[in-house]
């Protein structure tokens, strides 16, 4: 009842390609669309902005492209964090070394650097696959973070090693560095997700989408229909490094403000494949539920026995927490191992059925 | 140019054959690092074969069985008595494991299991720290750790018994494997699962005994480590370190696993002893990734992986 499609015909192929086809959902994405660009900035509170929405946001980006790449293509991948420190190492040199260029264009070059690096380490994909291809890329997260560590070119010889946001400017507003204000950096974070999803959900229903989705379900038989695996998988190497080089500099600029090579270890690798199999394999939304899930899931565990009052030893706490963590992990890999898009997509087709059983 | 090719390729050389008995403990030293991440590796292998489920936790159960040895011990609890008890703890967490988190995901992709496992990695790190303490604790079950000197070489009295350990712990593994009904029923089922089901093999109780084992080679490599080290959370990141072992081995071979983890261990000491000066050192951290992926390119299939790799 509540999504009462009858009477929505389609009569152009064009609205039948739309990517939302129904109008209700057309009218609630606009309005929830229009409401993230409004509501926060003016609403929410320096800590909400900081602490949880920002990062949401860049793990969000970060998801999807890993999504594009594990989720679409098939291709396990281990060296996200890798992939985001070259991205933020490189506009972190790109900006310093040209202040003029504006910090949009810093943050897409650097995602291409990243996106060169991700095709470079993606060419072992082409010999292995599977959980072999996965420990393959460890070596690319391993290497990068300790080419970063060794040498200080990279952080412009800072003897800290560490690499800074300096404030930079869009249209006359500070945008990133000490001096930004957070509502400013959140709109920053949420244009590049708005733009790059729906990219991404533009590839994946194209043909560049349906030809790593061939890759995935089957190889062989994709490259007897004509998909040639190399440039398929490398392409999904370098458009989901993209991504994730463009996350790891809004890492450091928007979020962390300074960073050092810890920032991106291997911890970070495993935290963005959490969200993409939590949210679900294969679907864009799946990365937003999941990087919400996984952003907003430690910080309601550290909040949780204060709220009812319950003080606890911040050691002790520290450890309920990570078995809390763990075993919501486990009980919604069994409870829905295709993760939270197949929850709402269930929930989707309950709410166009109801009240009626079929 | 001349330079780097020389300090690259030729001075390294120079350096082993100047003191051979410094490369003979780089050499020990290699060995013994390897035979640990093998012992780590051992325990995937014997899941992996059994269950196809790539255990991310096995590093976290080497850690969580030394913490509970060592928590025991410090309670007062006899040596022989806690290792006991300690191997009690594992088969009770193989059971717990096979009830609550494989039994339900029965017939999941496998990378649903792999993310469970990780899962799992967390709620054991998180428990083990909350029962027994986080602070690094001293192993001592009695293992002495002196060294002595052969002809020049320094020989650690530890790493002798560790080697001799792993190799008892191998050979009582392969003649379990190969000559008891339980054995027999393990490789019927890393063999072909179905095939196996339909002979009336229990998938489930196989799935705990498994289970069971790898936590058991977990006691062996987590009292090694302890011993070595001191117990603490780094413990758990040696799971990472045996993964190019993995590679170099084949994911289901247990020879491979050993033979895999010397390769591995020998090649970082030396790439660190001998090469890493030239780019800054600490490329431990990398190398035995680059090694195993260098070797994928050749052998993609480990060295006595049985299945070979589709190619595409």
């Amino acid at each position: 009842m509540i999504y009462r499609e009858a009477g929505q015909f389609k009569t152009t192929y064009a609205s039948d390609q739309a990517i939302f086809p129904i109008v209700q959902d057309r009218v609630v994405v606009l309005l929830a669309i229009l409401a993230v660009f409004l509501v926060p900035p003016l609403a929410a509170n320096e800590y909400w902005l900081q602490a949880v929405l920002i990062p949401f946001l860049i793990y969000s980006l970060a998801a999807t492209g890993l999504n594009l790449l594990t989720g679409y293509a098939g291709q396990l991948s281990l060296g996200t964090g890798g992939f985001m420190a070259v991205g933020a190492y490189s506009a972190f040199k790109l900006t310093t070394a040209f202040p003029q260029i504006n910090i949009i264009g810093v943050f897409l070059i650097s995602g291409l650097i990243a996106a060169g690096v991700g095709l470079l380490f993606g060419i072992p994909s082409l010999r292995i696959k599977g959980f072999y291809l996965a420990v393959a890329t460890l070596a690319s997260q391993f290497f990068l973070i300790w080419l970063f560590n060794k040498v200080p070119w990279f952080v412009n010889y800072a003897s800290s090693g560490t690499i800074t946001a300096p404030d930079r400017a869009v249209f006359g507003v500070l945008v990133t560095g000490p001096n930004s204000t957070a509502p400013m950096r959140y709109l920053m974070a949420l244009g590049f997700v708005a733009v790059f999803a729906l990219i991404a959900k533009n590839l994946v229903r194209g043909r560049i989408g349906r030809s790593w989705m061939a890759i995935r379900d089957r190889d062989i038989a994709a490259e007897i229909i004509g998909v040639n695996p190399l440039r398929t998988k490398l392409l999904a190497f370098g458009i989901s490094s993209f991504y994730c080089g463009i996350a790891g500099a809004e890492f450091v600029f928007l979020y962390l403000g300074s960073a050092e090579t810890l920032a991106f270890d291997i911890n970070v690798s495993f935290l963005v494949l959490f969200m993409v199999i939590i949210g679900g394999l294969g679907s864009i939304l799946g990365s937003f539920l999941g990087a919400a899930f996984i952003v907003l899931v430690p910080i309601f565990l550290t909040n949780a026995p204060h709220l009812i009052g319950l003080p606890l030893p911040v050691a002790l706490l520290k450890q309920i927490e990570l078995m809390v963590f763990g075993a919501l992990i486990i009980f919604f890999l069994i409870v829905e191992p295709h993760g939270l898009a197949r929850l709402w997509q269930i929930t989707k087709e309950k709410l166009r059925l109801w009240p009626f059983p079929h | 140019m001349v330079g780097v090719f020389y300090a690259v390729l030729v001075a390294p050389f120079k350096d082993m054959a100047g003191s051979p008995a410094f490369l003979v403990e780089v050499l020990i030293g290699g060995l013994f690092a390897g035979l640990m991440y093998s012992l780590v590796a051992l325990g995937f292998v014997l899941i992996f074969k059994a269950s196809g489920v790539f255990n991310f936790a096995q590093g976290v159960m080497v850690l969580f069985a030394a913490l509970t040895l060592v928590g025991l011990m410090e309670r007062g609890v006899p040596v022989v008595i806690a290792l006991v008890l300690t191997m009690g703890v594992m088969v009770v967490l193989a059971f717990a494991i096979e009830r609550i988190v494989l039994r339900p995901l029965v017939n999941q992709e496998h990378i649903i299991l792999f993310m469970a496992t990780i899962g799992l990695t967390f709620f054991l790190e998180g428990f083990g720290e909350m029962v027994w303490g986080a602070n690094v604790k001293k192993l001592d079950v009695g293992i002495p750790d002196r060294s002595f000197i052969v002809r020049g070489v320094q020989i650690n009295e530890l790493e002798l018994t560790a080697a001799l350990t792993a190799a008892i712990l191998v050979t009582v593994l392969a003649v379990f494997f190969q000559r008891t009904r339980i054995g027999r029923a393990l490789r019927a089922v890393a063999d072909d699962h179905e095939a196996a089901l339909s002979l009336g093999i229990p998938l489930k109780t196989i799935w705990v005994i498994v289970w069971s084992v790898a936590g058991i080679v977990a006691i062996v490599a987590g009292i090694m480590w302890g011993a070595k080290s001191g117990v603490q959370f780094s413990l758990s990141l040696i799971a990472l370190k045996s993964l190019p072992v993995l590679i170099l081995g084949g994911f289901t071979s247990v020879p491979g696993a050993i033979v895999g983890g010397l390769i591995i261990g020998v090649g970082e000491k030396l790439a660190e002893v001998y090469w890493g000066p030239l780019v800054g050192g600490a490329i431990e951290n990398w190398f035995a990734y680059v090694m195993a992926l260098a070797f994928l390119l050749f052998r993609p299939q480990g060295l006595f992986g049985e299945r070979i790799i589709e190619r595409v």
